[in-house]
């Protein structure tokens, strides 16, 4: 036991690497179903296959010119990436402030930022939506981009403190220094370092907003976005699995490709910060 | 170029922590300071006010004559090269060593020639492009000072530079360091933990000790004549030997444990304050190299001590040895681990490699009393005059 080397077959065929395969099998094969169900012709979907034949793009063109969500997507793109940008802004202040200067009130600051990140929606959608309908944002973009960017920004706000908890300080005292100013600083000094925890927050905050439905389907009736465009595919009695697929697969591809991407800044984004606290 | 004067500088933290006290010291223009103290003692808190990166509690700071305490660390005009380089990131060599001058927004063919020069000067020519985490230590260690020089200030600040280094670098470093310094030719403030260091490149060598300032001198004279028992026990590598004695009746001899020394007419001259102490107890302190191996030849006061260890470096002996006298030892001075290891009557010397010597025989030492100090016992003040 303990730690001897594994040798010939056992190298491959262990307890780790075939739990391991089992776990893996587990997240992906609903993610493969998904794919390969909406590239399959709507008619032969009440069969199984585990693989598409023939091809088709029927579920596709059905999402995009029957159920016009073309327009859902754009109503997506907008308010997420609206609220990311607004999230990011506010939230790289915050943080720096929370991290880097001195102030008093940091530690109950940051408790109340923790209770808000823990609120349910639920409990606020109500006078949420009374304040939107008296603001006349109701069906708005900025009826979900605002309460988006409150929603999200403590998480974020959490992410980029402690990820500027982590920049040494001599490089804002090398900064003053060298004559830069307080802003200064932090637009080339502290911004550019503290990036990987922009990536980060920027990531979360996406995937969320991207993914939220809640607040989308009670304050806009017109304007949907994709989580309760696809809700709505169909009729009571008619559920089109194959369109929805299709439409889950263009949904899951950009938080897909983004997660990739930026998949290191969201391990070092969410571990950054945690020796130092 | 600038002097640089603190008088009777303090800093007083929030919670009531005094960390500086009472500073009083000046650095000529060109002129290499070196701020030397255990950790904790002041010294890159006092550096730290020089920059303007900590708030003075009372006392004057001028730069080049003029009163700074309320300026800010640009317009001080100070450049400051910090322990961990804090070199950006994210910019490359050149981006680094010019940002200061982009600041001061300096046309970009002028900072492109300073950063050209700069790297020249530094044999950083061949790295201008690439970034910091492409270099090695005394690379950085370079390029951090490239962004202190550039800038031309009026004075340089360097706060342990070389720590992070390891040894044999150090040691070229130290030289880099020094050769920059003389040509840039600027009041310089240097801030060291490691005496060795400070012994070997400042012009003088500030010794501190929890906040107070011990003494000043050349660092040959803090050598041969420390003010106090602290200056003594932490300058000079193996340390000085300390041990409890007592000065006989006629002050004529020491007594060292159950052995006893007469001091020369010369050393009694030289120490006319001894006198005052006959019959009393003091502190005397024999510097390794004091101690050479006695030969058939040797006249004066001999040491006797019993061998505990050899340590052959090629081109000397080093002996540690025990003596039946109580060893003191100056707090602050050496390690916590170094006191706790400590028994009773050790001692270092220094001898001719050739010395015929074994570990547990007994080796006799020839005195050389032109170096002894001596140290009252109460003030721990150096016994002159």
């Amino acid at each position: 036991m303990g730690n001897r080397k594994r040798t010939g077959w056992h190298r491959v065929i262990n307890g780790v690497n075939i739990s391991g395969f089992f776990v893996v099998l587990f997240i992906v094969l609903p993610l493969y179903w998904l794919i390969i169900t909406s590239f399959r012709n709507p008619a032969d979907l009440g069969s199984v296959q585990f693989w598409p034949n023939p091809w088709s793009g029927a579920n596709y063109s059905q999402a995009f010119v029957q159920y016009d969500f073309g327009s859902y997507f754009i109503h997506s793109v907008v308010v997420t990436l609206c609220a990311t940008a607004l999230v990011l802004i506010f939230g790289t202040m915050a943080g720096y402030a929370l991290g880097r200067l001195p102030m008093r009130g940091k530690f109950t600051l940051m408790v109340t930022l923790l209770m808000i990140s823990l609120f349910p929606e639920i409990a606020v959608i109500a006078p949420l939506y009374t304040l939107l309908k008296d603001l006349g944002w109701l069906d708005s973009y900025q009826g979900l981009i605002i309460p988006y960017t409150a929603f999200f920004l403590p998480f974020a706000i959490w992410i980029l403190r402690n990820y500027m908890l982590g920049i040494p300080k001599e490089m804002e005292e090398t900064a003053r220094i060298d004559g830069a100013g307080p802003i200064r600083t932090v637009w080339s000094i502290i911004l550019p370092m503290a990036l990987p925890g922009v990536f980060t927050a920027a990531i979360f905050t996406f995937t969320a907003a991207w993914t939220e439905f809640l607040m989308a389907l009670t304050f806009n009736i017109n304007l949907k976005t994709i989580p309760v465009g696809i809700a709505t595919f169909g009729t009571p009695t008619e559920v089109p699995f194959g369109t929805i697929f299709a439409a889950s697969v263009v949904a899951v591809f950009p938080i897909g490709v983004l997660v990739f991407i930026f998949r290191k800044f969201v391990i070092s984004g969410l571990t950054s910060g945690a020796v130092k606290g | 170029m600038a002097t640089v004067d603190m008088a009777q500088v303090n800093k007083v933290y929030e919670n009531g922590f005094h960390a500086v006290k009472d500073l009083t010291l000046d650095v000529a223009e060109g002129e290499f300071m070196v701020l030397v103290g255990p950790s904790g003692c002041g010294k890159t808190t006092a550096l730290r006010m020089v920059a303007g990166l900590e708030d003075i509690t009372s006392g004057t700071l001028r730069i080049g004559g003029k009163v700074v305490n309320d300026e800010t660390p640009k317009e001080r005009d100070i450049a400051m090269v910090f322990q961990n380089y804090a070199l950006y990131p994210h910019m490359t060599v050149a981006e680094n060593i010019g940002f200061a001058l982009k600041l001061r927004k300096l046309p970009k063919d002028q900072i492109a020639a300073k950063v050209k020069e700069t790297g020249e000067i530094l044999g950083l020519t061949d790295w201008l492009e690439r970034k910091p985490g492409q270099l090695s230590g005394g690379q950085r260690q370079r390029v951090a000072m490239g962004r202190a020089i550039v800038r031309e200030p009026s004075v340089f600040l360097m706060d342990e530079p070389l720590s992070n280094l390891d040894a044999k670098l150090r040691v070229q470093m130290r030289a880099e360091v020094q050769r920059i310094q003389r040509r840039i030719n600027v009041a310089t403030f240097y801030v060291t933990h490691d005496q060795v260091e400070a012994m070997t490149m400042g012009d003088r060598v500030a010794v501190m000790r929890a906040g107070v300032l011990q003494q000043v001198n050349h660092p040959q004279n803090l050598y041969d004549h420390p003010d106090n028992l602290f200056v003594a026990a932490f300058i000079g590598s193996p340390a000085m030997n300390l041990y409890e004695a007592t000065m006989t009746e006629d002050a004529a001899a020491v007594r060292i444990g159950s052995q006893e020394l007469p001091l020369p007419a010369a050393c009694r001259d030289e120490h006319p304050g001894l006198a005052r102490y006959a019959n009393k107890k003091i502190v005397v302190g024999l510097r390794p190299e004091h101690l050479p191996a006695a030969t058939d030849t040797s006249t004066g006061p001999h040491l006797v001590g019993n061998v505990d260890l050899i340590e052959a470096l090629g081109s000397e002996l080093v002996i540690h040895f025990t003596i039946d006298a109580r060893r003191v030892r100056a707090e602050g001075a050496s390690s916590d681990d170094e006191d706790a290891t400590a028994q009773h009557g050790e001692g270092v010397a220094r001898v001719d490699p050739n010395t015929k010597v074994k570990v547990g025989e007994r080796i006799t030492f020839a005195v050389n009393t032109a170096g002894l100090q001596f140290f009252d016992t109460e003030t721990e003040k150096a016994i002159w005059e």
